[in-house]
């Protein structure tokens, strides 16, 4: 995974709440069998519309999406977070993540801030006032900025530990092999098997 | 202090606990099918891993496969080569594969219970949100993404913070002619779609205890929609009865102490839940979504609302765009909205109880001039059981089409999809925008629901069907 500590850079504010998984990659790309090549299909229905906010020429570049609440609900699908990083979009912020979308991100780098809807409503403002204006996401000091707008976000200190080392969770939990065949050992015997071994 | 059933099955699957960090869960089934699994496999490959436990792991196709002409090539060449990547890497990596063709092939929520591999007190995970459907049984059971895919391949275990619980009490009794289906569609209704987040919710309360187990894997399939990882109902004798005999069921002593165990996976009654739900099952009627989330629904008897109406300005937008998307106008009656598509199958409503509930409405009556109605199976299982009972008969008679297991219309990746503009009544889970395919409208339904939309062609209820049907096709059943 890549490691994340500070980025930079301007965002696209999408007034949207309840954006699910299949509007952020539809169904039919997910029939690819790698983890890159999805950033054609991210958002692939509503960038149909010339007035679809990604496709306006002043948020070309940009990498910070600030969405409405509820984001990446539905499917499980990992690939909408590849979508949006092979787009270039580092960081997501919303007042609300659906939870397998935000597990998701974290374990892709790709990171997922949480803020009061009157901040993201500020920075909703602020973006669209101004394309220009940046948006600061530091992972460090857990704090997003931007003119004007200072906020503080909340991250497990674990799940931020592992990001801005770019920790791979397999080799962490694979530290624990001890401890994982001792539960082995333990465990009932009338538990379900899928075949004999 | 009591403990919740979450609780006990979450704590009798930590591996590891450690303060400020997740605590480390021991996964007792993993079930994969092609579409969030090949990313996976890659980085085992990568990575010189091995899959760690074969006899937890099992996998079938679903998503991709096609309901007609299962016995050809497959037509998308995209589509065949997924198909054809978890064939290899089930090959190489030596995990039992469930084929197209195969008899116990399926859409995998429906095989893991019918196989006797989906236990209560387990925990189960698949690269798949609807794994929700197995808490049914008292399992805690979750949606993961690819990257957990391959974490639990791995290791068999996957880190985790523990969830809070939300108790969702149905007290009462369904009225005849309301099914599981209308349940969960009111609590998503009254709870929104991000009302679970957070949480593992706790179905409960008299009318869930007299649900049979197929309608309880309903209720839990579509926890997801509330926003909720995971839903689960306390194992009890309709369980235990379900179980028995299925090819993975424990045997003998093995069953003894099974149940046993099984008997003590009940919320305690000093128990505090960190959030609780109440509602008067008495009080519900069939139920049908307008919008393009499953939280957008209504009883069938009301009208499409008017955006205006919401006070918070981004449910009014969302109202907006959804009435746009789905070519409705505030005030229209629901009943009168006419459908393209019936759509009964899916991980939410494809098993036999489904299958015979539209069965038994179709009978004798004639699928609507205009309407395609499609019955597809959630598993071959399921699909032969149909056939023995005749229920293929019945519908193929009321002009509906007979298909093969899998998916199928519930996402479109497969040939079954709407077109652009095409509007159906669907038993399956997500009526988001282009989900059944581009440009399609979806209405979320029951199978009862659908069955005799199919037959009006317009949304209703089998109470709005005044006519007597023809006599049953079905001799001697």
């Amino acid at each position: 995974m890549e490691a994340f500590t500070t980025h930079t850079g301007r965002a696209v504010p999408l007034r949207r709440s309840n954006v699910d998984t299949d509007q952020i990659i539809p169904a039919h790309w997910l029939k690819k069998v790698t983890r890159d090549g999805f950033e054609d299909g991210l958002f692939e229905a509503w960038r149909k519309d010339g007035e679809f906010v990604l496709n306006k020429p002043e948020r070309r570049g940009a990498t910070v999406l600030v969405a409405g609440p509820d984001f990446g609900t539905g499917s499980s699908r990992e690939h909408a977070v590849w979508a949006l990083q092979n787009y270039g979009f580092k960081a997501v912020i919303s007042s609300r993540f659906a939870d397998i979308f935000r597990g998701n991100s974290l374990k892709n780098g790709l990171l997922t801030v949480v803020l009061d809807q009157q901040v993201v409503d500020a920075l909703w403002e602020l973006t669209e006032r101004d394309p220009q204006a940046e948006i600061t996401v530091d992972l460090q000091d857990r704090q997003v900025r931007a003119e004007g707008i200072t906020a503080d976000f909340e991250l497990d200190e674990n799940a931020r530990w592992r990001l801005l080392n770019g920790l791979d969770d397999i080799s962490i939990t694979l530290q624990n092999e001890p401890a994982i065949a001792e539960y082995e050992s333990k465990r009932r015997s009338y538990k379900p098997r899928t075949v004999q071994v | 202090m009591g403990r919740t059933l979450a609780e006990k099955v979450w704590d009798d699957h930590v591996v590891r606990r450690a303060e400020g960090e997740p605590d480390l869960l021991f996964i007792d089934l993993h079930l994969l099918h092609e579409v969030t699994s090949p990313q996976a496999f890659d980085g085992l490959r990568q990575a010189g891993r091995p899959v760690r436990r074969l006899d937890l792991t099992i996998a079938t196709e679903d998503h991709n496969t096609p309901t007609l002409d299962i016995d050809k090539p497959i037509a998308d060449p995209v589509s065949r080569a997924q198909l054809e990547t978890l064939r290899k890497n089930c090959a190489e990596f030596g995990v039992r594969l469930h084929s197209l063709g195969d008899v116990e092939q399926g859409v995998v929520h429906v095989v893991g219970p019918q196989l006797g591999l989906t236990q209560p007190g387990t925990t189960v995970v698949c690269g798949d949100s609807h794994t929700s459907t197995h808490g049914a049984f008292g399992a805690l059971a979750f949606g993961i993404g690819t990257s957990q895919v391959e974490h639990v391949l791995a290791t068999q275990t996957l880190p985790m913070a523990p969830p809070k619980t939300m108790a969702i009490t149905v007290d009462g009794e369904l009225p005849d002619g309301v099914t599981a289906k209308d349940l969960i569609l009111a609590i998503i209704a009254k709870i929104g779609t991000g009302g679970g987040q957070g949480y593992v919710l706790e179905y409960r309360g008299p009318a869930i205890e007299k649900l049979s187990m197929e309608a309880r894997m309903t209720i839990c399939n579509m926890s997801i929609e509330a926003g909720a990882r995971a839903g689960m109902i306390a194992p009890d004798a309709t369980t235990f009865d379900y179980i028995e005999g299925r090819d993975h069921a424990p045997k003998g002593e093995e069953w003894d102490a099974a149940v046993a165990y099984w008997k003590t996976l009940k919320t305690d009654e000093d128990a505090v839940f960190d959030a609780e739900v109440y509602i008067d099952a008495s009080e519900l009627a069939p139920f049908v979504t307008w919008g393009t989330n499953p939280g957008q629904g209504a009883p069938l008897s009301a009208h499409v609302p008017d955006p205006a109406s919401y006070e918070d300005a981004s449910e009014r937008f969302a109202a907006e765009k959804a009435l746009e998307y789905m070519g409705l106008t505030a005030g229209q009656a629901l009943r009168d909205i006419k459908v393209d598509t019936v759509f009964v199958g899916s991980c939410t409503n494809g098993r036999i109880e489904d299958l015979r509930a539209a069965a038994s409405i179709v009978e004798g009556r004639k699928v609507a001039d205009g309407v395609r109605m499609l019955i597809v199976p959630g598993s071959v299982r399921v699909a032969l059981q149909a056939i023995e009972e005749g229920l293929d008969k019945v519908f193929v008679a009321a002009g509906a089409e007979w298909r093969h297991a899998g998916c199928s219309m519930c996402l479109g990746m497969n040939p079954d999809q709407l077109a652009p503009g095409e509007r159906s009544a669907s038993t399956s889970n997500r009526n988001f925008e282009g989900r059944q395919g581009k440009g399609g409208r979806t209405h979320l339904v029951s199978p009862q629901v659908a069955a005799a939309t199919a037959v009006t062609g317009h949304l209703s209820s089998p109470a709005d069907l005044t006519d007597a049907p023809d006599a049953p096709v079905t001799a001697g059943v």
